[in-house]
């Protein structure tokens, strides 16, 4: 007790060395656990840590390509990419966000919709990413704002091509249009090669073809911080252009097509029967295709619907309408085939039909007949009861797999959107359908393209072209060529597989051509009018389809039925007859009578480009 | 023996040290590491110039205030222990009454013209304390003696603790251990003592802030939390892996030049310095500190009265902790508590306190009455 109160300064020396080496090596051994530590991180895990060092510093950023054009047959453009400006704002180097939105109010239109969704979008954006405040700034904008910009930092305007449509409505449902994409969309596609924002065709050819017109996006790869700010390029992909397309259309043909079906509703296809490419496609009422490209305002769209007419509806290959007396040449042609009626032998028109062992009428609509009838006197006159025996003596079956061969009742294939297949009747799609037998009398109305028989303008258009040519078959298509912009070079599009329709004899073709000929340049064809002043040779044939049934014994009165229940007015041709240049099909939607409203539209057309393109050896 | 080595060298420059009564390996050490600290300190605050010219007036400052302490007799430091542990103890106190609010803890004191934080006093003078305690006592110390040393360590690491500021506790706490460590703990106590703070560690988390609790859980998992109280070490560690064996080269690395790495000028400039100079850089960086840490002990084993003896053994292991705390946290394998680099990370008071603390080892070293043979 009494010695531990005494210092021990040896001892305590003592001690105290033992406990420095001690802790020396407690040291040594504490470095050696951090440098431990550290070489697990720096050459253990080196590579984990290098990748996430990487991905936080290096980020990809896409680069929208332009857009292909697309062209008509002669190299005028109907699709085109214009700079418009946006007005763009960087949040994070804005001082005052309200106070410059209100200040920018004063200078531009802002409407409450924009500021809503650039309050939408600031929550979803990326640091330091540039959102648009709005698009599509007039000329006059743009300069008020370039004179003020000092005043707004932050603030900026960004010029990126968008597509136009330089042509307006004309040709809307042949080109479609783009639109911003939407979530479905987004779904569906690469995501690889859209974003967000990203423009994609919605409808027709911008839709069909939206993989060659689009084009491969540019991926920059750039540093940034932590705030996203882009400091330099690391590497960089630039986009691939999207491929130019040449349409068969002629722009011209198109809007002298359409200025001559004036305020009719309705549809109108010119083919060129040589080649099948399609030289006009014309849906009435035309919309602008502009409005949808920064996205169709509220009003605008209800304007758009508005009226009845469906505008956005493509009547030439959607709609399907009872193809009414254009039938009867094919259902002749079939009948000549089958050998029913020879070609010179007469059919007695008394006004009406009967079938064997039944009480109904079926009606001509020429109450007083046609009296003595020939295959000629038939088509140039539109005799029913002529085609009610041909089609009663062929039967169903022969009828639909002889019409089956020029594509009715199925999609031709055009190289585009919105095409439906028309309807065929048969006794199998009967049965399957509507679960009855197939009646004798519906055999009848088929035989002049009434009852289940349904077409496309697009589909009549076509057969008339396949008749032109006398069975060669081509089937309509759009796309003539494409230039690729990285090579300049032009490539002829691969036209569809053709088909030779082959009858027993081919001078039945003749004869129902003479038929159609008779019915412009007859002296009593139904489309006499317009075979007065012709140049050249034009076979064609009238239809007026019904849309409204007539109850026995009733008399159909134009002018008492609304407009909306009167017939659709149908005219199918093609010229010159010899060397077909051109074959023509219109229905005018309530038209009415076929050879007075719908023909003169057709010479109309077939006039501008027969004179245009031929007019020295057309005559 | 060895100090006759020294004072027999015949460089005129390490005359000129010792005649300031510094230690020239220390000294040399000391600079090296600050030089470094400046290269470091520039790449990590993105070549700014005038932070640089700040922190060297700060390092002149500590310097001065290094070669001032080396002049001042062990003796008089003795002397003054009590009164200035008294005064920090007042001050601690103060600080918890008066004190600024600074980022959610309460540690400044500002008496108009400067701001001053007790707690940094403390570091000297807790230690100082627990020597002056055991320096007229016969050692091993007795465990009456060892209680009344423990009460002195704990009263400065609670007032600290309660700021709260749970890094300089801890060091305040460790400074004041060691002490007691080279006064001649029983190893039986010490490994007892070990045993009671694990045991006491459900205690010390029921008294945690919530903001301590947050980096201890971080620290245990950090990819909890990426964005939040993880960020921080995450970055860290992607920016000391990312340096690999070589290093990215000063003034290249990206966590730090891209703004990822958060704090990097103050606690978390070692990994800036990893990811730049790569595992061969830390190596060398990490020998530095050692042979500083050596140096001290060596300096203290040769002290020739218990009081210098024990402050200078503390003294140095203290810096040994700091080294060990911040880059533990900094490598993820410490939580988050604010300590920074000694000697390099950007910042005044630490860097004063330290270097007045090698101040008093070289006065410890240099005030020997020498023995020759």
């Amino acid at each position: 007790m009494y010695r531990t109160l005494i210092k021990d300064l040896y001892m305590e020396a003592r001690i105290f060395n033992v406990r420095a080496i001690v802790a020396a090596l407690v040291a040594i051994v504490l470095i050696s656990l951090l440098l431990a530590r550290l070489f697990q991180l720096q050459i253990t895990e080196h590579d984990h840590f290098d990748t996430l060092s990487n991905n936080n510093r290096v980020r990809l950023m896409s680069s929208e390509p332009n857009r292909g054009l697309i062209y008509d047959r002669h190299g005028m453009v109907m699709a085109e990419n214009r700079p418009t400006f946006s007005l763009d704002i960087i949040p994070e180097e804005v001082d005052a966000l309200d106070t410059t939105l209100s200040q920018l109010g004063n200078l531009i239109s802002l409407s409450e919709s924009d500021i809503k969704g650039f309050n939408k979008s600031i929550k979803r954006r990326k640091p330091f990413q540039s959102i648009t405040l709005r698009s599509n700034l007039s000329e006059k904008e743009v300069a008020i704002l370039a004179v003020n910009r000092y005043r707004f930092p932050g603030v900026d305007f960004k010029t990126k091509l968008t597509r136009y449509y330089p042509m307006g409505s004309s040709a809307v449902h042949v080109l479609g249009y783009v639109g911003r994409i939407d979530e479905d969309e987004l779904q569906r596609v690469d995501s690889s090669q859209y974003n967000g924002s990203s423009p994609i065709g919605k409808i027709g050819i911008e839709s069909y073809y939206e993989k060659e017109l689009r084009g491969q996006r540019g991926y920059q790869k750039v540093e940034v911080n932590v705030q996203g700010r882009v400091l330099r390029v690391l590497d960089e992909t630039p986009p691939i252009p999207g491929k130019d397309l040449v349409l068969s259309i002629d722009a011209g043909l198109q809007a002298t097509a359409e200025y001559a079906m004036g305020d009719n509703s309705g549809a109108m296809v010119a083919i060129e029967p040589e080649t099948g490419e399609v030289l006009a496609m014309v849906s009435m009422p035309i919309y602008d295709p502009n409005l949808f490209v920064h996205g169709i305002s509220q009003k605008a769209y209800t304007a758009l619907q508005s009226g009845g007419q469906r505008p956005q509806f493509n009547r030439a290959l959607s709609g399907q309408y009872p193809p009414g007396s254009i039938m009867k040449p094919f259902i002749g042609l079939g009948g000549l085939d089958a050998s029913v009626i020879g070609v010179h032998d007469e059919v007695f028109c008394e006004g009406y039909f009967m079938l064997p062992n039944e009480e109904r009428q079926y009606r001509d609509w020429k109450r007083t007949g046609h009296l003595d009838t020939t295959m000629k006197k038939a088509l140039a006159e539109s005799c029913d009861v002529y085609f009610y025996k041909m089609s009663y003596l062929m039967g169903i079956d022969r009828i639909s797999s002889f019409l089956d061969q020029f594509g009715f009742g199925k999609k031709m294939g055009i190289d585009t959107t919105s095409e439906q297949t028309g309807l065929l009747p048969s006794r199998e799609w009967k049965q399957k359908t509507k679960n009855t037998i197939w009646y004798p009398g519906e055999t009848l109305i088929t035989g002049i393209g009434q009852g289940y028989m349904l077409a496309t303008p697009l589909q009549m258009a076509s057969a008339t072209a396949t008749l032109s040519m006398r069975g060669l078959r081509k089937p309509p298509y759009l796309l003539k060529a494409m230039r690729d912009h990285q090579t300049g070079e032009m490539i002829d599009s691969q036209p569809p597989e053709h088909k030779q329709i082959s009858i027993k004899s081919n001078r039945h073709w003749s004869n129902i051509i003479n038929g159609m000929k008779e019915v412009v340049h007859g002296r009593h064809g139904t489309a006499r009018l317009i075979g007065e002043d012709l140049t050249y040779t034009m076979a064609g044939k009238t239809g007026t389809a019904q849309v409204y049934g007539i109850a026995q014994g009733e008399v159909y009165d134009e002018e008492s039925l609304a407009k909306k229940l009167r017939d659709h007015a149908l005219f199918t041709a093609f010229a010159p007859i010899k060397k077909p240049k051109i074959a023509a099909t219109i229905i005018i939607e309530n038209g009415g009578s076929g050879g007075r409203v719908a023909a003169p539209i057709v010479k109309q057309v077939i006039d501008h480009y027969i004179h245009k393109n031929y007019s020295k050896n057309a005559r | 023996m060895r100090a006759d080595y020294f004072e027999s060298n015949d460089s005129g420059r390490l005359k000129l040290l010792q005649s300031l009564r510094l230690d020239p390996p220390l000294t040399l050490a000391l600079l090296l590491l600050t030089a470094f600290g400046l290269g470091i300190l520039y790449s990590a605050d993105s070549q700014n110039i005038d932070l640089i010219f700040r922190q060297l007036t700060r390092l002149s400052l500590a310097f001065g205030v290094m070669v001032l302490m080396a002049q001042i007799p062990p003796q008089n430091f003795r002397l003054w222990a009590p009164w200035i542990f008294l005064l920090g103890v007042i001050l601690l106190a103060s600080v918890l009454v008066f004190g600024d609010v600074g980022k959610g803890a309460k540690r400044w004191l500002d008496f108009g013209i400067v701001r001053f934080q007790p707690s940094e006093m403390m570091k000297l003078a807790a230690p100082m304390m627990v020597a002056w305690f055991f320096a007229d006592k016969p050692l091993p110390p007795s465990f009456k003696h060892l209680l009344i040393a423990l009460i002195l360590v704990i009263i400065p690491t609670m007032l600290i603790a309660k700021q709260p500021d749970l890094g300089t506790s801890l060091l305040i706490a460790a400074a004041g251990f060691f002490v007691i460590y080279f006064a001649g703990l029983k190893w039986k106590l010490l490994v007892g003592f070990g045993m009671i703070i694990t045991a006491l560690t459900p205690v010390v988390w029921h008294y945690m802030h919530d903001y301590q609790r947050r980096r201890v859980l971080t620290f245990l998992n950090p990819e909890n939390d990426p964005l939040g109280s993880g960020y921080h070490i995450i970055q860290s560690k992607i920016a000391i892996g990312s340096g690999g064996l070589y290093g990215k080269g000063w003034l290249n690395g990206t966590q730090s030049h891209l703004d990822f790495l958060p704090e990097r000028s103050t606690d978390f400039i070692f990994a800036v310095f990893a990811e730049e100079f790569g595992f061969i850089g830390v190596i060398v960086l990490l020998a530095l500190y050692v042979f500083i840490v050596i140096r001290g002990l060596v300096i203290a084993s040769q002290a020739q009265d218990s009081f210098g003896r024990l402050l200078a053994g503390s003294l140095s292991l203290t810096f040994l902790v700091y080294l060990f705390v911040n880059v533990g946290m900094v490598s993820g394998l410490l939580p988050v508590v604010g300590v920074p680099l000694p000697l390099v990370s950007y910042g005044g008071t630490s860097m004063v306190t330290l270097m007045a603390g090698f101040g008093m080892l070289m006065s410890i070293h240099s005030h020997r009455r020498l023995l020759r043979q």
